[in-house]
């Protein structure tokens, strides 16, 4: 097994709470206005709509009165990619380096003015975070006043996604470095918009390299394993990929740990063991 | 009209009747234009593309032109590297599909991207590690090189080999034709094979995804052997089709036997690889990413088991059979049914290994996504065809693209 990027400066990263999610969608609508993510007339077809947070409705598939519903908040999981060191599904296919991952911080960049709108990264990645602009970017009359001048409008043709805020990381590194802490920042000082925006205070965000951070208490990451969760309510999704996201999720629901990997008949609950020597369970 | 340009003592049908026939595929041409414009000044929202399907027709059009324009290298190989004489009389076809297949090929990748002017970026900021940027440099290198080994069959023509200096040229350029050959075989192992590592190496895909050697996933290896074997396929069935259409033999039997025989060796040697490469990947790979086999062919209203089956037994098995066997590929009939099933197989590996790769759900909560093209989409994908078609038709008429079409003519 690899060894993260520990010892790097930060490792940013993000735990939901599944069974506090109710819903709502304040994160996702939080997300579109902080981001100026443009919107269409029409947003029933989710398939060419932007939402960087996109909360998945899953099932336990069963009839009344045992269903159960569980809502799934999905930003861009920041993959580490396989090993952990950065090759991320999308960031190792891009061939003109427009997508990044950054190695003192763990976020995974797009660069809007050098996409060329090839969308290999979209076909990379599993969890359909990445989003291509096929319109113009239009805001109703009047609203581009509201937009926020800490982020940049994209273009026709190219690809975005979620930053985890890099924008606000930025801010709050600035303001460190302003107040001679170097770029020593507080774990309330760097938050993105959708944990802010959670009435239920679902989500949960910060350094992962970090054991003061409540992610890191939450989900207690093997640096060992690439980052897998040492806590057994906790889980990634789509961990026998081994694209090894910066997202984790809880649940105390044993279904919805299920959903979030793909299991074999009889393989759920049983230890597995694949071709490379890996583990899991 | 034109018989001052056409090959001497060629029989080309009359002027009129050429022009009209251009003339019909011309418009069907101005339509796929028209549709490219719709989608360059008005963006991609003219396609029925969406977020799971970023790679859709257009993708698999390139990767199928590409592979079926395979005959170029691999005939070219064969000739001058190999030094199989008999295919001179086959190679200057074969280089004029190439030559069609790689600049169509390069017209719907510049369709194709949101930001067409920033096309160049894939060179300028490119990254090594990328398949796509591997796709990029080895097609515009190669596309240089079919251009050059095209160039000697214009400069053949009645009028302009009149002059002396392309006269010499052209001469001096079938000298060194072989180190060009020779170069653009081993572009073409790369690029060919790059393509299919475009989706080997997506491992968030486990529909797509394959072990490999060093860097290579299997399928790189995997599409520049079916390229190799199929290409000469499409190029037999065009040399059919011209024969059928002007109503004249064109090439001789052994020479399109030969081709053949090659062809079907070489599909035999593909398909044990590829049925070989499917056991590991429905028996290792996909089971350790969760995944068994039927969940990649059910629960959906289109990609079932019978495209597995199409795929490897109607365009695999079949022709490998019917194209190795003398009997069989004498047998002008089974010939013909053996090399358009042989295109027909190559193409739907392409289009499994793009669009069924987008389909398939990954996340347990997901669905399979199904799409249509647009006509917009479907006009630019018909666009290079009737390019294709007006190019060829006029190499025919005025370049001797067939050496053997004079010594047939006599005898008949
Ligand atoms: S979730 Fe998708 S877009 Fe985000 S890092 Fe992973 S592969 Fe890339
Ligand atoms: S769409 Fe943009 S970010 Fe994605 S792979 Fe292509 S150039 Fe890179």
């Amino acid at each position: 097994m690899t060894q993260d990027n520990h010892g790097k400066k930060y490792k940013f990263g993000m735990v939901i709470d599944l069974d506090k999610c109710t819903g709502c969608g304040s994160c996702m609508v939080a997300c579109m206005s902080e981001n100026n993510v443009p919107f269409k007339e029409d947003e029933t077809n989710k398939k060419d709509s932007i939402t960087w947070m996109r909360v998945f409705k899953l099932t336990n598939g069963k009839p009344f009165p045992e269903t159960d519903i569980c809502y799934m908040p999905r930003p861009c999981m920041h993959c580490g990619g396989k090993g952990d060191h950065g090759h991320s599904p999308c960031v190792s296919v891009c061939p003109a380096t427009a997508t990044d991952y950054g190695h003192d911080t763990g976020i995974v960049s797009q660069i809007y003015t050098r996409c060329f709108g090839c969308r290999y990264c979209m076909g990379a990645c599993p969890y359909h975070a990445r989003y291509f602009n096929w319109w113009d970017p239009k805001w109703p009359d009047g609203m581009e006043e509201y937009l926020s001048p800490n982020v940049s409008p994209r273009m026709r043709g190219v690809v975005e996604k979620c930053s985890f805020c890099y924008h606000r990381y930025q801010a709050a590194r600035d303001k460190a470095y302003h107040e001679e802490r170097r770029d020593e920042i507080e774990e309330s000082e760097y938050q993105t918009a959708c944990t802010q925006a959670c009435p239920a205070g679902a989500i949960t965000f910060g350094d992962l390299n970090n054991p003061d951070h409540e992610v890191c208490k939450f989900v207690n990451p093997d640096p060992h394993q690439c980052g897998k969760p040492r806590n057994p309510k906790a889980f990634r999704l789509l961990e026998r990929l081994q694209t090894n996201p910066k997202v984790y999720y809880i649940s105390e629901r044993e279904w919805v740990r299920k959903a979030g990997d793909n299991y074999r008949d009889g393989e759920w609950g049983k230890e597995i063991h694949s071709s490379d020597g890996n583990s899991h369970k | 009209m034109d018989s001052a340009l056409i090959p001497k003592g060629a029989k080309r049908c009359p002027f009129p009747v050429f022009a009209t026939g251009i003339a019909v595929v011309g418009a069907v041409l101005l339509w796929g234009v028209y549709a490219m414009g719709l989608c360059w000044l008005k963006g991609l929202n003219q396609t029925n593309m969406n977020d799971y399907y970023g790679f859709a027709l257009w993708i698999w059009a390139d990767l199928a032109v590409i592979a079926i324009g395979g005959g170029a290298f691999f005939t070219g190989l064969l000739k001058y590297v190999f030094g199989i004489d008999e295919l001179k009389n086959i190679i200057n076809l074969a280089v004029v599909i190439g030559f069609i297949c790689y600049s169509s090929a390069l017209l719907i990748l510049a369709i194709d991207i949101g930001q067409p002017l920033r096309g160049w970026f894939i060179f300028w900021h490119a990254n090594v590690h990328s398949m796509l940027t591997e796709v990029a440099f080895c097609l515009s290198l190669y596309f240089s090189v079919l251009t050059i080994e095209f160039v000697p069959l214009i400069l053949e023509n009645r009028q302009i080999d009149k002059v002396p200096f392309f006269h010499n040229l052209s001469h001096n350029m079938h000298g060194v034709m072989a180190i060009f050959a020779a170069t653009g075989a081993f572009l073409s192992c790369f690029h060919q094979g790059s393509l299919g590592g475009v989706a080997g190496v997506l491992y968030g895909r486990p529909f797509a995804y394959r072990e490999g050697l060093l860097v290579w996933p299997w399928t790189f290896f995997l599409f520049t052997w079916s390229a190799a074997a199929y290409g000469p396929c499409f190029t037999l069935v065009v040399t059919k089709l011209f024969e059928g259409i002007t109503r004249k033999k064109l090439v001789k039997d052994n020479v399109v036997n030969l081709l053949a025989k090659i062809s079907g060796w070489m599909i035999t040697t593909y398909i044990i690889a590829k049925i070989i490469d499917t056991i590991y990947w429905m028996g290792v790979t996909a089971p350790d990413m969760g995944f068994s086999v039927m969940d990649f062919y059910s629960n959906n209203s289109f990609y079932g088991i019978w495209i597995l089956f199409a795929e490897i037994v109607l365009g695999g098995i079949v022709p490998a059979v019917i194209l190795t066997v003398k009997k069989y590929r004498e047998n002008k009939k089974l010939l013909l049914v053996a090399i358009i099933l042989g295109v027909f197989g190559v193409c739907l590996n392409r289009w499994v290994m793009v669009l069924q790769v987008m389909a398939v759900p990954v996340m347990s909560f997901d669905t399979w996504a199904l799409y249509l093209p647009s006509w917009q989409e479907v006009a630019t994908t018909i666009l290079p065809v009737a390019y294709g078609i007006i190019l060829i038709s006029l190499a025919y008429r005025y370049l001797p693209v067939f050496p053997q079409e004079q010594e047939l003519y006599d005898t008949k």
